[in-house]
Formats: C-alpha cells, sequence, structure tokens
C-alpha cells in the first residue's frame, strides 16, 4: 500500500516536473522590438504577451509535439512547430507586415485628398466651410493649398502656370461642364456645388490619373455623399442669401431624397454699403434649386443629382475717357447626373454613369459716351449641351492593388449667336464634338513600402478628327513609418478651347508633360510636404497679333509653347496649439509661355516668351483657426500673398517691367454654435480684407498713359449669417469633436 | 486497496473530465479580476490576447469573445487612430460570435453599442452621425432586454458626458443618467464571479467629475 502511495506521489512529482516546458524569446518585426503580440500554444490556455522590449516567456504544460503561434494586429500569423519535453525552448519570432491599407505607401505625388479616409487627409468639407476667405466656396479654400495662384478677377483653379481651363472638374467620375457661375469680365465667379455634397474631394496639381483627361494641368475629383445621416430640414439666412432644404432617409428602404432650394440677391447688401467698384443696373441675384436621389438596390448603388439654377446681374463700368460700358448677364444652368456602381462579384465591380448639362448665358453689352450717344450696343448667347456616358470595371486582384479600364463617350454641342444692334449684324457659329476615351490603369502593391500606378489613355475628338494616347505614371516609396518619396509623370491633352473651335476645326491638341517628386512626412497629426515639379508645354493655341489690327481667331494655330517649374511647401499642424488647427504653404513658380494672343514676331522688343498675367512668382498663404469648446465659439483668420502678376501694357515695348504690386489679403471669420430650442444653429461672421488693403489684379489700357486698375467690386465684404438645423445634425457631434 | 485503485482512478477519472472546466474558470476568474484594475493599454493589450486565446479553447463559451471584443473596444482609446478600425473589426467579430452564442444579452449589447462609439474616434467629423445614431440604437434594444443593467445607463451616460452642453450633451445630462448607473450598480449582483460586472470605477469617477461643477 504505501508502496502504492509513494509510486503514485513519485509519479505525480515526475509528471509535475515534465509538464512545465518554458518557451521564452524575443519578438521583433525584423528590425525593432515589437509588443503587444500575443504568443500562445494552439489549443491550450498556454500564452502570453510580449513586453515593451520584445522579450517573452511563459510556461506550457502540454507535452509533444506544439505549435506556437504569435498573432498581432498589422502582422502575418506566425506558427511553429516545437517539441516539448521539459527542456526550455528559446524561439525568437520575427513577424511580418501585412500589406494593409493603414500601413501601406499612399501615391500621392501631385495630389491633395481630403475625405473620410483618414490617412492623406488633407481638407474636408468641414475644413472647407471654417477657412476665413473661403466664403464657402470648394476652390476658395483650395486656394490656401500649394500649386494654385491667388487669381481674383478670373473664376477657376490656376495651377503650376497652367489658366483655369486647364483644371477639369469631376464629379463621380464624370467631366463637368461649366462648373462655376458664368464668366463675368474681371470678377472670379464662385463654383456651383457646395463643399458638404461630397465626402472625397481630391485635388490633384499634377500627374494625375488616366481615368481623368481633358486637363492639362490638374483635375478636382469630387466624390459625391452616399446616404445622408439623418432625416433634417435646413434653414440659412444671411445677408446676401437665403436657403431651405430637406433631407429624408428612409433607412429600412435604403432610399434617401433631398432637395434644397436657394436664392441670393445682393440688393439689400449692396443698399446698405455703398460699392465704389461698379454700379449695378441689375443686382446680382441667383436662384437655385438642387434635387438628390439615393437607392440601394441589391447589390447596386444608384445616385442620382439634379441642379438648376437662374442668375441675373447687370454691371455699368465707367472707362478712363468717360464711356459707359454696361454688361448685363442672364444665365440659366441645368445639370443631372446618375450614376450606377454594382459589384458584380467578391473581385469584380463596375461604374456607370450618364450625364448632362445646359447652359445658356444671355449676354448683352453696350457702351455710351459721356454725351449720351450709343457706341456699340450687342447681344451674344453663348450656349453649351453636354452629355456624357461612361462605364469603368475595377477588378480587385489583391487587398490593395486593383486594375480599372473604361471607356467613355461625350457629346458636346456648343453655339455662340452674336446680333450687333447698330450696324445690324448678326452671326452664329457652331460646332459639334464627339469625343470618346478609353483608359486603363493599375494600382500595384509590391509590398507596405512600395507601389506603382501605371495607366494609359486614348482619346479621339471628331471635330479635330485626330485621336493622341497618353501614358501615365506614379511611384510611391516608403522610407519609413512616418515619411515617402513619390514620383509621377505623365502626359495630359487638352482640346482647343471653345473660343477658338468656333473659328477653326483645323487644330490639334494642346500638350503638357508632367514631372513630379515629392516627399512627405505625417507624424502625430503634423503634415509635412514638399514638392517639386516640372512642366512641358507644346502645340498650345496660338493667335499672332498686330498692334491696331483687329485679332481673326481663323488665323489660330497650336505654334504655341511654354513652361513651367517649381517648387511647393505645405504644412499643417493640428496638435501642436490646443484647439488650434492652422496650415501654411508656399509657392515658388517659374513659368513663360508663347501662347494665345502673342504680337507677331519683330514687333517692339517682345521677347521669345513672357511669364502669363495669372502666374505670380511667389504665392503664400497662411490659415490659422482656434475654437474655444467651452464657449462654443470659435475664429479663423486667413492670409494670402502673392508676389505681383505681369500684365500686358501695349504701350511699353519692353513686357516684363509691368508688374502690378504685390497683393496681400487679410480675412477673418467668427463662429458661434448654439442651439435655438430644437435646432442646432451657428451664426457666421466674416470679413474680408480686413486691412482695406487696394488688392490690383492687373490694369486695363485706353491709351498710353492711362490704365484701368482692375480690383474687386467689393473691396471688403462683410458676412453675417445663420444656419439652422432641424432634427439631430451631423454637426452636433462632430464640429466641437474635430477640432481637439 | 481495491477501494483506494478505484477511488483512485475516479479521482483520476473526474479530473480528466472537470480539469478543463476547472481551468477555464480559472484562467477566467485570474483574467477576469484583472480587468477590474485595468487601466493602461498594455494591460488591456495583454487581457485581450488571454481572452482571444481563451475564447479559441472554449468556443462555446461566449463570455471569453464577450471579454476579448471588450478589451479590443477599449484599447481604441489609448491607440493610434490608424488602429481604431483594425480594432474596432476584430472586437465586431467577437462580439458576434458571443451573440450567437448567448442571442438577447443585454450585456452584448452593450459592447455593441461601445464599439460604434469608439469608431466615430476616426473622423468625428464625418463618423458622429452614423455611428452616434448605432450606438444609441443598440443601447435601446438592450433596455428593452434588461433595463436594470448598470452598463446600459452608464455607456449613455458617458456618451452624455462627453458630449458638448449645446447638443444635447454636458456633465448636467450626464449626471442623473450616472446616478441611475450608480443606484444599479449597488443592486446588481453578477450571476457568476466571471459574469460582467465592470463599470462602477468609471462610473463613480464620472459622478465626481460631475459633482466638481
Amino acid at each position: 500500500m504505501k508502496k502504492l502511495v509513494l509510486l503514485l506521489f513519485s509519479f505525480s512529482i515526475f509528471s509535475l516536473a515534465s509538464a512545465q516546458t518554458k518557451i521564452s524569446g524575443k519578438v521583433t518585426d525584423g528590425k525593432a522590438a515589437l509588443p503587444g503580440v500575443s504568443i500562445f500554444i494552439k489549443d491550450s490556455y498556454d500564452g502570453t504577451t510580449s513586453n515593451a522590449d520584445g522579450t517573452y516567456s511563459f510556461e506550457t504544460t502540454e507535452k509533444g509535439e506544439i505549435t506556437v503561434i504569435a498573432t498581432m494586429v498589422g502582422f502575418n500569423k506566425f506558427e511553429q512547430k516545437e517539441t516539448a519535453n521539459g527542456t526550455p525552448i528559446v524561439l525568437n519570432i520575427n513577424m511580418k507586415e501585412q500589406v494593409s491599407e493603414l500601413k501601406a505607401v499612399t501615391i500621392n505625388a501631385g495630389s491633395f485628398d481630403a475625405g473620410d479616409k483618414k490617412r492623406a487627409t488633407v481638407l474636408t468639407p468641414l475644413d472647407i466651410v471654417t477657412t476665413a476667405g473661403s466664403a464657402g466656396d470648394v476652390s476658395g479654400a483650395l486656394k490656401t493649398l500649394p500649386g494654385t495662384q491667388q487669381i481674383g478677377n478670373q473664376e477657376g483653379l490656376f495651377v503650376r502656370g497652367g489658366e483655369g481651363r486647364e483644371t477639369q472638374t469631376f464629379i463621380d467620375g464624370m467631366l463637368v461642364r461649366n462648373p462655376y457661375n458664368s464668366s463675368v469680365p474681371d470678377i472670379a465667379q464662385r463654383g456651383k456645388f457646395s463643399p458638404f455634397l461630397f465626402k472625397g474631394t481630391s485635388f490633384s496639381s499634377g500627374g494625375y490619373s488616366s481615368l481623368y483627361g481633358q486637363g492639362m494641368s490638374s483635375a478636382l475629383i469630387l466624390e459625391s455623399k452616399d446616404f445622408p445621416d439623418r432625416t433634417e430640414t435646413n434653414f440659412s439666412l444671411s445677408d446676401v442669401f437665403l436657403g431651405i432644404g430637406h433631407n429624408h432617409y428612409w433607412e429600412p428602404k435604403k432610399l434617401s431624397m433631398g432637395f434644397n432650394l436657394g436664392y441670393s440677391n445682393l440688393q439689400p447688401y449692396y443698399g446698405l454699403i455703398k460699392q465704389t467698384g461698379a454700379s449695378f443696373s441689375k443686382m446680382p441675384d441667383d436662384l437655385t434649386l438642387d434635387y438628390n436621389l439615393r437607392k440601394k438596390w441589391g447589390k447596386s448603388m444608384i445616385k442620382f443629382y439634379g441642379y438648376g439654377n437662374n442668375s441675373h446681374l447687370g454691371i455699368n463700368r465707367k472707362d478712363v475717357i468717360n464711356n459707359t460700358n454696361s454688361f448685363g448677364l442672364q444665365n440659366n444652368f441645368a445639370y443631372g447626373i446618375l450614376t450606377v456602381n454594382t459589384l458584380l462579384s467578391g473581385t469584380w465591380s463596375v461604374n456607370n454613369g450618364i450625364s448632362y448639362s445646359y447652359n445658356l448665358d444671355k449676354i448683352n453689352i453696350a457702351s455710351v459716351s459721356d454725351k449720351g450717344s450709343l457706341l456699340n450696343k450687342a447681344d451674344i448667347h453663348s450656349q453649351a449641351n453636354f452629355a456624357q456616358v461612361r462605364t469603368v470595371f475595377t477588378k480587385y486582384v489583391s487587398l490593395l492593388s486593383t486594375l480599372r479600364f473604361g471607356a467613355e463617350f461625350q457629346n458636346d454641342l456648343e453655339r455662340v449667336k452674336y446680333t450687333n444692334q447698330l450696324l445690324p449684324y448678326n452671326k452664329t457659329n457652331e460646332y459639334t464634338d464627339n469625343y470618346a476615351a478609353v483608359f486603363a490603369e493599375g494600382e500595384i502593391y509590391f509590398s507596405n513600402r512600395l507601389a506603382a500606378k501605371p495607366g494609359v489613355r486614348y482619346e479621339y475628338s471628331s471635330i479635330i478628327n485626330k485621336m493622341n494616347v497618353a501614358p501615365r505614371l506614379s511611384v510611391a516609396y516608403k522610407l519609413n513609418n512616418t515619411t515617402q518619396l513619390s514620383l509621377a509623370y505623365g502626359e495630359f491633352y487638352q482640346k482647343p478651347d471653345r473660343s477658338y473651335l468656333l473659328y477653326k476645326t483645323s487644330l490639334g491638341y494642346e500638350k503638357a508633360t508632367h514631372y513630379v517628386v515629392n516627399y512627405q512626412r505625417i507624424a502625430n497629426d503634423r503634415v509635412l510636404r514638399l514638392e517639386a515639379f516640372y512642366k512641358k508645354y507644346q502645340n498650345l493655341m496660338l493667335v499672332q497679333t498686330t498692334p491696331g489690327y483687329p485679332l481673326l481667331y481663323s488665323d489660330s494655330t497650336n505654334g504655341g509653347r511654354g513652361y513651367a517649374q517649381g517648387v511647393e511647401l505645405f504644412f499643417r499642424d493640428k496638435k501642436s496649439l490646443k484647439n488650434c488647427d492652422y496650415w501654411v504653404s508656399y509657392s515658388y513658380l517659374d513659368t513663360k509661355r508663347h501662347s494665345a494672343r502673342y504680337p507677331k514676331e519683330g514687333y517692339g522688343n517682345f521677347p521669345d516668351m513672357i511669364q502669363p498675367s495669372y502666374a505670380a512668382t511667389h504665392v503664400a498663404n497662411i490659415v490659422f483657426k482656434q475654437f474655444f469648446p467651452k464657449y462654443m465659439f470659435g475664429y479663423g483668420i486667413t492670409y494670402n500673398y502673392s508676389s505681383g502678376w505681369h500684365y500686358f501694357n501695349p504701350y511699353n515695348a519692353s513686357y516684363s517691367e509691368d508688374v502690378t504690386p504685390d497683393y496681400h489679403a487679410l480675412g477673418m471669420n467668427f463662429n458661434y454654435l448654439t442651439r435655438i430650442k430644437n435646432a442646432f444653429t451657428v451664426f457666421v461672421v466674416g470679413v474680408s480684407n480686413i486691412t482695406g488693403a487696394n488688392p490690383v489684379y492687373g490694369y486695363n489700357y485706353y491709351a498710353p498713359g492711362t490704365k484701368y486698375e482692375i480690383h474687386p467690386i467689393a473691396k471688403r465684404f462683410y458676412f453675417v449669417g445663420c444656419f439652422m438645423s432641424f432634427g439631430v445634425d451631423r454637426r452636433q457631434q462632430n464640429v466641437d469633436d474635430s477640432l481637439k | 486497496m481495491k477501494k483506494i485503485v478505484l477511488l483512485f482512478t475516479a479521482f483520476l477519472f473526474s479530473t480528466a473530465l472537470f480539469a478543463q472546466s476547472e481551468r477555464y474558470m480559472a484562467a477566467m476568474n485570474k483574467f477576469v479580476a484583472q480587468l477590474d484594475t485595468a487601466r493602461t493599454k498594455d494591460d488591456f493589450q495583454k487581457l485581450a490576447n488571454q481572452f482571444e486565446l481563451i475564447a479559441s479553447k472554449e468556443q462555446n463559451q461566449w463570455l471569453p469573445y464577450y471579454y476579448a471584443a471588450f478589451c479590443n473596444a477599449s484599447l481604441v482609446y489609448q491607440s493610434d487612430k490608424d488602429l481604431i478600425d483594425v480594432l474596432c473589426d476584430k472586437a465586431d467579430a467577437m462580439i458576434s460570435k458571443a451573440d450567437s452564442l448567448q442571442p438577447n444579452n443585454a450585456e452584448i449589447y452593450v459592447i455593441r453599442a461601445r464599439i460604434c462609439s469608439a469608431r466615430i474616434m476616426v473622423n468625428p467629423m464625418s463618423r458622429g452621425a452614423k455611428f452616434g445614431k448605432q450606438s444609441g440604437e443598440w443601447l435601446e434594444k438592450a433596455k428593452t432586454i434588461d433595463p436594470s443593467c448598470p452598463r446600459i445607463a452608464l455607456t449613455e451616460g458617458t456618451g452624455k458626458f462627453y458630449t458638448p452642453k449645446m447638443f444635447g450633451g454636458g456633465k448636467d445630462k450626464a449626471k442623473p443618467i450616472l446616478e441611475d448607473a450608480a443606484k444599479k450598480f449597488e443592486v446588481f449582483k453578477p450571476a457568476s464571479t466571471i459574469h460582467p460586472h465592470w463599470g462602477s470605477r468609471e462610473c463613480n469617477w464620472m459622478l465626481g467629475q460631475c459633482n466638481k461643477e
């Protein structure tokens, strides 16, 4: 009996001793120690977590063949078989990083992305509206980013030596014709679309994707929102604007619909605050209505957005010889876009889109001398009907790598009817262009560190009866966890502007070739970007002029050329100062062109190439915002600087001497968030040009020595507004949190 | 002698049978107790690993999955912004397993609500409304099952506590809800030592903050 007990006892001792096998070692990611890794034996309770120095140690009671597993978020699972027999096991583990969206390099040379995607986020919709001086306009806020010019007398984004027309706007992949309110001489117009329509904004200042075309300089790619967050009704009231909107979301039906109706009129404002810049014969007014529908249908997401507006404006300006020049504009615009995004199978999806836009500008111009005699009177009806269909297939090759290809077709009717009331004389010029493109692009992640995006685009335009093939390539390499280097190259073609095509069609594409190098460091809510670029322009439109003779567009050729090169800096910091967010951007630009209306060779001392009037050498912006969560009060300050613009002085033979004074603009806004009964309410007060500087965008000439400054109509603008939203509003949770 | 041998074999046999559940209880007791004092990221990471390990072994028990989800969701508040969604996805997968093993459980819905709240942190601006709403819906669902569960009121009060006054939150609004939670905590009796009983520490801290003002 005793023997047996002894035997049993010794047996249990033995089993105890043999049951414990110590496993220890160190976990690394190949280089550095990796803490927090879970190391355990498969199908057992035995395991531990690695320490701050990567070391670990635990004991197991398992015997025989065991499988040691190590797991960690963001890393591939590690598995190794070992034999447990009581002898300590030393196992050093090397964890391999997973190729993942979080860790992977981003292909971003030339582009600024904004949206919900947390990485590489530069500007969100809320950033746009709270940027002082942007006046809630998408392009207004983008003008605080590097690469753009502070042009105040023409609409559009002037990017890296390019004209405004060289930047194209895309909504859900579809090109938008007339994205800005119609041009008025020497006055920049706002974009038509509200920043709150979009969940993502990607602004490319060069080297953009082959999915897009017909913009020689830049692409503004806007991605519309999916379902609204909830049902809500909005009212807005300001010194220039009145608006009402409602969005309804039937969540179980996966259906949403909404509309916004807005009316703006400057009558009360200009009645109160007299303007010296110009007198209005018809106060600017604008009536807009938009409608949206979202429906999830099986594996498809259907989105429709319709927009229409009707605006009027009449302006009188006296010139130096006391003639009164009047300009009247009535604009009708209608736009509709329908997109269907369908998941075909696990790895395939297809995006189909169709859009149509109609734009009619009824312009009347007249010139009356100081003695009352009518010198000129004419009507111009300018019309554009633009239709587009587009299909893009996406194949998800692996977790991140994708292949996209597709085709698009555009039908564009452009018509200008000119009627001179005095002569009388009338003429209609019009053309129809059928444009087709096919494109393909791969986004290939070789690892978390290295990615490439090669692409190619083929285009054909019937009006000029020419095709082109444009290759594009971007490569990005991650130097370490916070820094990366990217390169981009691409060829970008654009059809001649309609002002040429209306008079001559035997023309070719204008072409720009981009080379971009980008360095980016993102760490702790701070972003630093440095970018250098070189851009070569070929086959630009050129009309040679001789002073004293009328300009003939029918003489235009593709004989123009030019270049642009420069360096840019962007720094944003949300961290260093509490409740503050600021960014600084600087652009240096060296650009010259021989294009557009260029004097005939041998005229005066005109150089071979000149710096265009819309391209300033130095541009800098400082945007600062602070929010006091305790008082729900915030303010923002924006300072824009631009060195002078070169301008054309027909009476100075040596062109380059004529440069406007430097441009400074200091704007400020204040906002206060509160709750009035059930409505979330925001009060906003904004003031532009606080210092009362006299911004000069250029000069118009009438006679030697008599130049006329081009400056904003309202030297300083005050904005006072109130926005109310009933129903629990999206801004509720976030305005505060976003500024934390 | 025979008796002893029989007894011994019976003992051996029963240990073999019960060892598993004993080990389970022992491990759970140990780590649930550790959870009561867990504060740092490392604490939660270690516990998350341990509960996941137990869960992988005890695939019919809902509590390891529940605690693994809870630890991952708690880790969010001390983690890199980039990791929030990964951790929340993991927590979601864990709590879904718990939910399938133990359907209609208020405690599980509380965790679901907390995961939704955690996801807001990635980008409060664009996510606040969507996930804030979802979080509220899970809490409502939990209330219909077990209104006496103090962690429902606690989670609701926490939301109010961190929401600014003008958005319908604030300490004034949070206080009565947290007081209600505190009352429920006083009378709350967990089904066992390893069943959910966390939260009173958090509740008392917030109430202290409310009373300061």
